[in-house]
């Protein structure tokens, strides 16, 4: 039975799956095309980021979007998930070295990765867990300040070497290992000389598909959360706190679900990161991170998947675009490569006017979710806010009387 | 045995003693009232018995087990369920889908099952439906499922309040002004809707001002004033009682009331 609000007519319904169809057919082959140009294979690289983005975006707006919990240090739990990829990698691939039969070895070599996922996923969850189960108390801005500092705590472990695991500021080697199944991709070289066309399947090509799988799989998760009984849980729980647990829903596990489950996701865009890039370091795990990757669900639109899809692609998309359109030999002849070099410097200021002005004229997000949109109309806004917060205060022993006697 | 049992209750925030000593019971099938001028400590005594307040002192137990100290969404386990005196309704989701939060501790399927709609998830969420859908019907807002509840006018409101407790299957309702803001036509409507969920074997506990709802009701009235239980008897054994008059009317009342 549907229980949504929105009628959806039958031709519009048509409409929808032809540009599914559409965007299927372009995030499928749209990187070949680009991979066979030379001039232009540098863009797979580019997507092959934006899609981590697009993950660690779909991940935290199940925290933000969902739950209704402003975190400002997800970048946590992808720093844990690309560690564990090195760190445990590395171990993994030293144990299976052990094996004598060479096709077994090899094979099992280059599916360190794949072991990783589920392993780092899982670390990331507990993290998640670790971190959740005493902070997950506080409200609103306060949790958004100890998320933030977790965040960091994560970025200073690493960079002082926590307990001999990390390297430092120097960074970690990800396992040398060919990734599965890449050396047999490779054997079919596409070549169209006439137009310049030369395809090869690319470790970039590669990891890209690996993280549009995982894209994939988030999403059909992420869907079937938000329609379930924990789905509606947080639905009810970020609009009203005290009605949600009156009826009997459990803050805390719906919270923690919440953060455990986003975090998941951190971890996986942090092992496919640490593979792809073949080395990590603290640097790449800064405060700015999580600040770009909560930007990314608010300007997409909390709570809505294609939303915060849009948001990620666009917000890591931009710059890099910015970057690759000015400082491309396409362009070498117009610009010269200092002027070029300055205005990808610039990148950040103007995408940072256009965040001002998205957050002025449209707050809901670029595609918001349609009940997110609901919420975020300034004529709903209620005293409860005001009600929850007295309530809150006297259930932790403040002193209050003028309220609810 | 009663169903609520509150011994010498004291609920203090600070100076203040919002509920002061207050002893009271409700039996298993009974429709009580709680009332008493603004202030009184009605609402706290809500708030205690549903897990939002501990009491400072005192006892408080529902069906044998002690409510105090236990989080509201347990003591809604135990089978409390209450409205809220300025609607608090979950606004932007459907009527349909604030019933079925209702249904959240009478299903237990888990966000494993959820992302592999296994059977068994697949047959509590139809079930889910089917029980909200029930509860909306009883209360007369079948018809309304799929609309957004803050788009429910103010009457609709409160009843699907009411549905969204019911839903959680409770033994004692507690209702904080229900009939507040309605007209005589709505509250007439009130008035038999609670005589069904008593018929339907639930206990009711309600704070109200409208005396008629409460006259027309209650089997039993308790009266605070000033956080202490000033009278407490039949409907119309608390219409005569001196001290009620005081409370509602002030104390030249009473001579008044004498005279005439």
């Amino acid at each position: 039975m549907d229980i949504r609000t929105n009628v959806q007519s039958g031709s519009w319904l048509k409409g929808k799956i032809a540009l599914a169809v559409l965007l299927g057919v372009l995030v499928v082959f749209a990187p070949v095309l680009l991979q066979g140009f030379q001039t232009m294979s540098f863009f797979v690289r580019v997507l092959g980021i934006i899609g981590i983005y697009v993950l660690l975006a779909l991940g935290l707006n199940i925290v933000v979007g969902y739950a209704g919990l402003l975190d400002l240090g997800y970048v946590a739990f992808y720093a844990m998930g690309a560690y564990a990829a090195v760190i445990l990698g590395e171990k993994f691939v030293a144990a299976m070295q052990t094996i004598s039969n060479v096709g077994l070895r090899d094979f099992l070599v280059s599916s360190q990765f794949l072991v990783m996922l589920p392993v780092a996923a899982i670390i990331a969850a507990l993290t998640g867990l670790a971190l959740g189960t005493p902070v997950l108390r506080l409200r609103g801005d306060y949790l958004a300040i100890v998320t933030l500092g977790f965040g960091e705590i994560i970025r200073i472990l690493a960079t002082n070497d926590f307990l001999g695991l990390t390297k430092g500021a120097y960074g970690m080697m990800a396992p040398i290992a060919q990734p599965l199944g890449l050396a047999q991709l490779q054997l079919v070289p596409i070549a169209i000389p006439a137009i310049g066309f030369n395809f090869i399947f690319s470790v970039n090509l590669y990891w890209y598909y690996i993280v549009v799988l995982l894209i994939v799989l988030a999403v059909f998760v992420v869907r079937r959360l938000d329609n379930s009984r924990l789905g509606r849980a947080w639905v009810a729980m970020r609009e009203d706190e005290v009605a949600a647990s009156s009826v009997g829903v459990n803050i805390m596990t719906s919270k923690l679900w919440a953060f455990a489950l986003g975090a998941l996701w951190g971890g996986l865009a942090g092992v496919v990161f640490a593979n792809a890039q073949g080395f990590v370091s603290p640097e790449s795990f800064t405060f700015m991170e999580s600040v770009f990757i909560v930007t990314m669900v608010v300007l997409g639109g909390m709570g809505s998947i294609p939303g915060v899809i849009v948001g990620a692609a666009l917000i890591a998309g931009i710059p890099e675009m910015i970057r690759g359109v000015a400082q491309s030999p396409l362009l070498a002849g117009v610009i010269d490569p200092t002027l070029a070099s300055a205005i990808s410097g610039y990148r950040y200021l103007v995408f940072g006017l256009l965040m001002v002005i998205m957050m002025a004229v449209r707050p809901q997000g670029m595609i918001p979710s349609t009940r997110r949109a609901q919420e975020l109309h300034p004529e709903d806004e209620k005293v409860l806010e005001e009600e929850d917060q007295s309530l809150w205060d006297i259930k932790h022993g403040a002193d209050r009387s003028e309220h609810d006697l | 045995m009663a169903l609520v049992e509150a011994t010498n209750t004291t609920m203090q925030f600070g100076g203040l003693k919002a509920v002061n000593d207050v002893s009271m019971h409700i039996d298993e099938g009974e429709i009580v009232a709680l009332i008493g001028p603004n202030g009184a400590g009605k609402t706290t005594f809500f708030n205690m018995l549903t897990g939002i307040y501990k009491p400072t002192s005192g006892t408080l137990t529902f069906d044998g087990g002690s409510v105090s100290g236990k989080k509201p969404n347990q003591i809604c386990r135990m089978g409390i369920a209450r409205t809220f005196q300025n609607i608090r309704l979950f606004s932007n989701m459907t009527t349909l889908e604030n019933a079925m939060v209702g249904r959240h501790t009478r299903s237990k399927a888990g966000p494993w099952q959820a992302v592999l709609r296994t059977p068994n998830f697949k047959r509590e969420e139809a079930a889910t439906v089917a029980e909200a859908l029930k509860r909306l019907q009883f209360v007369g807002l079948a018809d309304k499922a799929n609309e957004l509840a803050k788009n429910l006018p103010y009457g609709a409101q409160r009843r699907l309040e009411i549905a969204r407790a019911l839903a959680t299957e409770p033994k004692l309702l507690l209702l904080d002004e229900p009939a507040a803001g309605m007209n005589p036509q709505e509250s007439a409507d009130l008035t038999r809707l609670i005589g069904r969920i008593r018929t339907s074997g639930v206990t009711v506990l309600l704070i109200e001002h409208d005396m008629k709802v409460v006259m027309d009701i209650a089997d039993r009235i308790y009266v605070l004033d000033f956080g202490e239980l000033i009278a407490e008897g039949k409907p119309e054994e608390i219409q005569k009682d001196p001290k009620v008059i005081v409370a509602y009317l002030g104390m030249g009342a009473e001579a008044m009331l004498a005279k005439a």
